[in-house]
């Protein structure tokens, strides 16, 4: 539905940010996350900061996604 | 060259006029100061509309002729890695290489727009001559046209390549056969990615540059270093990318493909900018990269003699050719799926969903 | 690339894959909608369908506003720019759809209609601001994700008092169409579309947050789980619908926290409210009229509405009688259930919506998977 990308600040200029994902360099409005910092990864869409990623959430999801593995597999249903 | 005219062209405010395409002095004068004095050599300087060529030599051995055309309408004509002027050439060089033959000469015709800057055109010419010379191949005929302003985009330019191919060399898009191998002679999307990063509607930032080059030095260390015979398939990539590339394939040949996502080599900022605009760097132009498709014997020294060339460093294999009589190029996605890599029908478009 | 490439770990899908298997009950089938054009796309793209077991199937719904985008929308959008001579600002994604009179956006362009691709509506702005004596139209589509932008936009139109801006505002929301879908009687009455649960949009739920699903688990007794876009974010959404079907639980999940909150982004929702509201009824193309389900310009911004502006008239066109868009973006049906599918309906020449969006069912299908079930083999 709707393309968005988490990239990071590298610079602010009141509403305006530049952002980077992977070395590539763009510039979009923050005027939806005006809270926003230096440094935060935001989502990306169509020009404009739509919202912020919460790097403690992300590394949980991870965590919770490598878990799996560990966990027993006699969990399954007979 | 002699003092026919009463005083040089003014390259550095000038620009295109109509007279410049009226075939008259005006015309001999653009064409002399621009485009001879970039491309000089002894046909250029024979001073006819057509070039008397020798023979090559290969030809009374069996050798074929290839000839190959190309129109280059590029906007912006000027971008990161390189301009319309070298991307005609290198696009023709490849276009002749592609058939395993060896490049001999060039022709260049130029559609230019009434008001376009002297400045750039010689920039362009400059390019191309370089480009020529860099490659081994001379520029030995072309013509000049003008057209009212708001009928061209700046600067259309068309470019024909011939040359010869050994006999008994049959490289050809039909040729691939079921358990083949699929190279490619290094990363892809950067062509398209630069020319996009230009494109004042885009505005992004990239360090991304064109890889605009010649292959057919490339092409020829190829076809020495293997036995005769192995090397079924060469293209390269250009409009469309390899997707369309290889789609174009499998239906000549009747064949099928199984590539691996997790092998096809694509550099970071590449995929960050195709993620940017919801692209597919698969869709995407390259100009100085090919596929080679050969028998599987010949892989270990297909990849070793590409990785040995500047251009072929990041070399590699990324599938298989496979048999399938509906002719999809499949792939095994990185996370253990397949899906179909499809033949676009239009210009792929950035999307916002 | 941060935040992307982790979530798209080969290895750790098969093993969310491996634990999906592991968990559904192989005596009963696993049916879900995810609702989002995005995850139907991602799940095409990685071949997510291949990891799943037999018995958990995944059913495309209507979440893809190009394909659900009517006719009657486009002809007007075409109207302005071929007849009315105003520059028509658009996203990409509308280019191809095919509208009346054989045209679409593209083809209209080829007439000589003034239509132009924007990446953002900041650049159909600055189209705006740089050809003072010519109409700009911005073409708003979209679900709750790009709406925000398009409210600021025109907050900055009046602002500046750019006369020649407007909007054709076909923005569209989402808890409407899911309700439509639960509503509907395939799914309430006659159960010929089961629906076990969805996987929510990822980013349309950044802008509303968790919280309106969960009227639907409430009320429908369906489990929501919203997940992120990448695929392992869809596949560990998929476990988590599979634990809540099999615990006989019915609530909205978060797969999606790193981004996604129950109240979703503030400031966004404060600018549309000040903007826009709802429409009392909206045409969504296969899903016939959907009560409050889109938006339009509030009287305040009128004068940048270019409905109010042209004065613009809604008229209904009816699809090809033999397009199944509709019921294949309720998920009644398949793309392969329809009989225009592959012969006629191709990308190259799309009969209707489902085709031409890069996310639909069908496009996806054609695209992606229509492969299935032929062997590869080699010499």
């Amino acid at each position: 539905m709707c393309l968005a990308i988490p990239a990071r600040i590298v610079a602010l200029n009141g509403l305006e940010a530049t952002v980077d994902l992977g070395g590539v360099r763009k510039t979009i409005s923050i005027a939806l996350v005006p809270e926003a910092q230096l440094e935060d990864y935001v989502i990306v869409h169509v020009g404009h900061a739509i919202g912020l990623v919460d790097p403690e959430e992300a590394r949980l999801t991870l965590e919770l996604f490598a878990e799996l593995d560990a966990s027993s597999a006699s969990e399954s249903k007979a | 060259m002699s003092k026919k005219y009463i005083r040089p062209l003014d390259i550095k405010h000038g620009r295109v006029d109509m007279n410049h395409g009226a075939g008259g002095r005006a015309s001999a004068q653009l064409i002399e100061e621009i485009f001879l004095r970039a491309f000089d050599n002894e046909y250029l300087r024979q001073g006819n509309d057509g070039a008397t060529l020798p023979l090559p030599i290969e030809l009374l051995q069996g050798a074929r002729l290839v000839m190959a055309t190309d129109a280059h309408v590029v906007s912006p004509i000027f971008f990161p890695g390189g301009d319309l002027g070298c991307l005609a050439v290198h696009g023709t060089l490849n276009d002749v290489a592609m058939q395993g033959a060896r490049p001999l000469y060039l022709s260049a015709s130029f559609i230019l727009e009434e008001g376009y800057p002297l400045i750039d055109l010689q920039r362009i010419a400059n390019s191309m001559g370089a480009a020529a010379r860099e490659a081994g191949v001379p520029i030995v005929t072309g013509d000049t046209k003008v057209v009212e302003q708001g009928k061209g985009d700046g600067v259309f330019i068309s470019t024909t390549g011939i040359g010869v191919v050994a006999a008994g060399v049959h490289i050809s898009g039909d040729q691939a056969r079921a358990g083949d191998v699929v190279l490619v002679s290094g990363t892809l999307g950067e062509h398209g990615v630069a020319v996009l990063s230009s494109r004042e509607s885009m505005e992004f930032e990239t360090t991304i540059e064109s890889d605009t080059a010649a292959l057919h030095g490339l092409v020829a260390d190829l076809l020495a270093a293997l036995p005769a015979g192995s090397v079924h398939v060469l293209r390269d990539p250009t409009r469309g990318g390899l997707a369309t590339t290889l789609n174009e394939i499998t239906r000549q040949s009747g064949v099928g493909m199984l590539l691996d996502e997790s092998r096809i080599p694509v550099l970071p900022q590449v995929e960050a900018a195709c993620e940017l605009l919801g692209l597919d760097p698969l869709y995407i132009a390259n100009e100085g990269k090919m596929v080679v498709i050969c028998a599987p014997e010949a892989e270990e020294s297909a990849l070793a003699c590409l990785r040995a060339h500047p251009l072929g460093l990041a070399a590699c294999r990324i599938g298989i050719v496979t048999v399938d009589e509906h002719h999809f190029v499949q792939m095994q996605t990185r996370m253990g799926g397949r899906r179909v890599v499809d033949w676009l029908s239009g210009e792929q478009l950035p999307r916002i969903c | 690339m941060k935040y992307i490439d982790e979530y798209r770990d080969g290895k750790l899908g098969q093993q969310i894959a491996a634990r999906i298997a592991a968990e559904a009950d192989p005596s009963r089938n696993y049916s879900f909608m995810e609702f989002c054009g995005g995850h139907t796309h991602a799940i095409s793209r990685y071949g997510v369908a291949d990891l799943l077991p037999k018995n958990v199937r995944m059913v495309h719904g209507p979440g893809c506003p190009v394909c659900v985008l009517p006719i009657g929308r486009i002809d007007q959008a075409i109207d302005l720019a071929l007849n009315r001579g105003a520059i028509v600002t658009t996203y990409a994604d509308t280019l191809r759809v095919p509208a009346s009179d054989e045209l679409s956006m593209m083809k209209a362009k080829a007439r000589g209609a003034d239509i132009r691709m924007v990446y953002s509506v900041n650049d159909a702005l600055k189209i705006a601001r740089d050809n003072p004596a010519r109409e700009v139209v911005f073409f708003a589509i979209g679900f709750e994700t790009t709406t925000p932008p398009t409210a600021l936009a025109l907050q900055t139109a009046q602002r500046e008092k750019l006369q020649n801006f407007s909007v054709l505002c076909c923005h569209v929301l989402t808890p409407a169409a899911i309700t439509h879908i639960l509503e509907s009687p395939e799914v309430k009455d006659w159960h010929t579309v089961p629906l076990d649960g969805f996987v929510g949009p990822a980013h349309v739920s950044i802008l509303i947050g968790s919280r309106p699903y969960e009227g639907f688990a409430v009320q429908y007794s369906k489990p929501v789980v919203i997940a992120g876009f990448e695929p392992l974010d869809v596949l560990q959404a998929i476990l988590m619908l599979v634990r809540q079907v099999n615990e006989g639980r019915a609530v909205v999940e978060n797969e999606f926290t790193r981004a996604v909150t129950r109240d979703g982004n503030a400031a966004a929702i404060q600018v549309v409210a000040e903007v826009l509201e709802v429409r009392d009824s909206f045409e969504w193309r296969g899903l016939g009229e959907v009560p409050h389900s889109a938006l339009k310009i509030r009287p305040e911004y009128a004068a940048w509405d270019a409905e109010r502006k042209f004065d613009l008239h809604y008229t209904q066109v009816a699809d090809h009688k033999q397009c199944e868009c509709g019921a294949i973006l309720r998920g009644v049906k398949r793309p392969t259930d329809c009989k225009l599918f592959g012969s006629v309906c191709t990308p190259e020449s799309p009969m209707g919506s489902c085709m031409v969006s890069s996310e639909g069912a069908c496009a996806a299908h054609y695209s992606y998977g229509r492969f299935r079930d032929i062997p590869v083999v080699s010499a």
